[in-house]
């Protein structure tokens, strides 16, 4: 068990490495920086751009260097804890983040169990009821959740939200929160208005677990143990309860690895029609402004995130089914 | 001895039989069904596509919305700039067949605007005595088809002296309607480009990963390993972000297609490798390749006309994920731009929570959003159980 758990994480860092090195080509790649820009933003503003402060800080943060140098700079920089400095806000990256990764594992978190716990009797269902008006009905309004887009199911959502339950629209808690330190009454919000994002997000991932779990469930239906079972008097409740159920529960898990990316995706567009407090709006700022360490940290940190799900959902998965741990282990 | 086996030594009797030999014997046993058994493999997935109704319906629909798109210009009432002052923020207006209990043919009633200066809104109302006909096949707002021919015909224009929105007017009078019409040729077409590059980049990858093996294997499934663990929506903020603002709206729009199909290659090369890797210890490969055949002759020759039908299916079933991303970019002002209309872009108009209070109908551009995005989810599936040899 020990030895998978190694050799999962050791395969995870030359992918983490190929990503920092796809992200960082992505932030290098439009011409100019952060400093051009802002020396066009002051001349539009009639300013007089000091182009030997500008070289100056240019020098300082080491963007006169050569590409490869910068890149290891910058990755070995996060290796210890320092993500670089955003420039838009001239503080440190990590200050500038803050709570908001919290915030977004939080999000991306409550969704998935909330996908879960909707997928879960749905998959069912229609894996024991297939070809049924109730699997038809179903899937079809997991479809129809698929295909509304996110953010526009994020401003009606929000907009009924307000009329009928009086919630604040936008951001993740009520004003008066903003801003200040967690404490009960701000968890109470928080919790208040969490539901709208994580239904919005868990729209598009549910559809695709339903209509995974259901093609499973029905595999394993056909099965000569559940016919055995069958065949010796064994009641359908109970037969589905102790078989095919339980092969499903792997799957839950097992599926992370697929539904971790969509919902990290959602999560972003919601949150920047919403603009709660992860990490969504200020990416797209970022993003927009060459804010470069900034952006590239956003975009490490949420490939990071997906990473380490289907790494944990790897490890849970390998300490549920004894199948999983052997195939491992001898691959490599 | 006794038995169905002649005596040793006698000589064995030669029989042949005087039936006349019919060569489809085999074929024939199928009990009235000879087009069954001698179907080509393309009759045989129609066949089974057929029985998939939702599939179907879907199929044409989509189709019928592709040919909506080659004659936008001729099926909208107005032109996608046409702007009118006295008509900002009209609500839809419906048409009617009889006045009075007579027939009169499709028309709708006109309408007076008022400012409601408590609101400060402008409240349209019907009024019942003002009888506006539409006209068919008519002249109206006068347009280059597709860029090039003058025209000004319309299937149907607005009634003399009045209006025409049945969906409703945006912030500068703009007919609705007509402009969900012209973002069609956009949005419709970005998926398929999309998938066009997906799909080219799909195969060539996947080939080379699946036909050679080894570390080229090695390094492809490296990189789509990596691909499909970041998340796609940041990924393509950030390709959108990087397209210089100073670029036309037309390289913008080629360049969204190329970030949309640039990220998601990555299932479609893992479908050819892995039906590759099987498919090449084939003996008919081998014999293609003892012939003589070049490696991009087998694969494109031997290999891929074997799951071609396959990868279609499943390349079906990217489209829709593309016509979203394309649909939530433009509507975070980093896609597309103005004056290319596509819906994500009429959707931004929807952007605020006070339109969907005060104007819904701008929100219209949401139905043929989900609906094209079932139909081809619908289609995909139908052709993902037809091209599957084993049902």
């Amino acid at each position: 068990m020990i030895r998978y758990i190694l050799w999962r994480v050791l395969v995870m860092i030359p992918t983490l490495l190929l990503i920092s090195a796809l992200v960082f080509t992505i932030m290098e790649l439009p011409p100019g920086d952060f400093f051009e820009s802002q020396i066009a933003e002051m001349r539009a503003m009639g300013e007089n751009a000091d182009m030997a402060e500008i070289e100056a800080l240019r020098a300082r943060y080491g963007f006169d260097k050569p590409l490869v140098e910068r890149y290891f700079h910058w990755v070995g920089g996060m290796l210890v804890g320092d993500f670089g400095y955003s420039f838009e806000y001239q503080l440190p990256v990590t200050d500038v983040v803050g709570d908001r990764l919290w915030l977004t594992m939080m999000v991306s978190f409550v969704t998935i169990i909330v996908t879960w716990i909707i997928a879960f009797p749905i998959g069912i269902y229609s894996a024991t009821h297939p070809y049924s008006w109730g699997d038809y009905g179903l899937t079809f309004v997991g479809l129809i959740g698929l295909a509304i887009p996110n953010f526009m199911l994020a401003l009606v959502l929000m907009y009924f939200a307000n009329i009928w339950f009086g919630t604040s629209i936008g951001h993740l808690m009520g004003r008066e929160y903003l801003g200040q330190p967690m404490s009960w009454d701000k968890v109470k919000s928080i919790l208040e208005h969490l539901w709208i994002p994580v239904l919005i997000i868990g729209t598009a991932g549910t559809a695709g677990m339903v209509r995974r779990l259901r093609a499973n469930l029905m595999d394993e239906m056909e099965k000569q143990y559940v016919v055995t079972a069958r065949a010796k008097g064994l009641a359908p409740g109970k037969l589905l309860r102790k078989y095919p159920l339980r092969l499903a529960l792997n799957f839950f898990i097992s599926d992370i690895g697929s539904i971790l990316p969509a919902i990290i995706s959602g999560a972003e567009i919601t949150a920047i029609v919403l603009s709660l407090e992860t990490t969504g709006p200020l990416l797209i700022r970022a993003l927009q402004s060459q804010d470069m360490y900034l952006a590239g940290s956003f975009l490490m940190f949420l490939a990071f995130l997906t990473v380490i799900g289907v790494l944990i959902s790897d490890i849970a998965l390998a300490m549920l089914d004894p199948r999983i741990r052997l195939a491992g282990g001898r691959t490599k | 001895m006794t038995g169905p086996l002649p005596d040793p030594g006698a000589p064995l009797p030669h029989y042949v039989s005087d039936a006349p030999f019919d060569p489809n014997v085999i074929e024939n046993r199928v009990i009235g069904r000879t087009d069954l058994a001698q179907a080509s493999q393309k009759k045989l997935m129609w066949w089974k596509f057929k029985r998939h109704r939702l599939a179907l319906i879907s199929g044409v629909f989509l189709a019928i919305c592709y040919v909506a798109i080659v004659f936008a210009e001729f099926l909208a009432p107005y032109g996608l700039q046409t702007r009118n002052v006295e008509n900002i923020y009209a609500p839809p207006q419906a048409v009617h067949l009889f006045h009075d209990g007579s027939f009169v043919g499709p028309f709708v009633y006109g309408r007076t605007m008022e400012l409601d200066m408590e609101n400060l809104r402008r409240v349209y109302t019907d009024r019942t005595d003002l009888v506006q006909p539409l006209r068919f096949f008519c002249h109206g707002d006068s347009y280059r088809f597709w860029g090039m021919v003058e025209g000004s015909l319309h299937l149907v224009c607005p009634p003399e002296n009045g209006n025409f929105n049945l969906l409703g007017t945006d912030r500068l009078g703009r007919d609705v309607l007509s402009r969900i019409l012209y973002g069609a040729r956009i949005s419709l077409t970005i998926g398929i480009l999309g998938v066009a590059t997906s799909f080219v980049l799909g195969i060539v990858i996947g080939g080379l990963a699946g036909y050679y093996g080894g570390w080229v294997d090695l390094v492809v499934q490296r990189m789509i390993e990596v691909l499909q663990s970041i998340p796609s929506i940041p990924l393509w903020l950030a390709l959108a972000a990087i397209m210089p603002v100073t670029w036309s709206p037309l390289v913008v729009y080629a360049g969204i297609t190329v970030i949309l199909g640039l990220l998601d290659w990555t299932g479609l090369a893992r479908a050819v490798r892995s039906k590759l890797l099987s498919l090449r210890e084939e003996d008919y490969v081998l014999a293609a390749q003892i012939l003589g055949a070049s490696s991009p002759r087998v694969i494109g020759r031997h290999l891929i006309p074997g799951f071609m039908s396959h990868l279609i299916a499943s390349a079906t079933l990217t489209i829709p994920g593309m016509i979203l991303g394309e649909t939530a970019l433009s509507f975070l002002g980093l896609g597309l731009r103005p004056p290319i209309t596509s819906w994500g872009i009429l959707l931004t108009e929807a952007r605020s929570v006070n339109v969907i209070a005060l104007y819904p109908w701008l929100l219209a551009p949401v139905v043929p959003v989900v609906l094209v995005i079932l139909a081809f989810n619908f289609l995909g599936d139908g052709l993902r159980d037809a091209a599957d040899p084993m049902r």
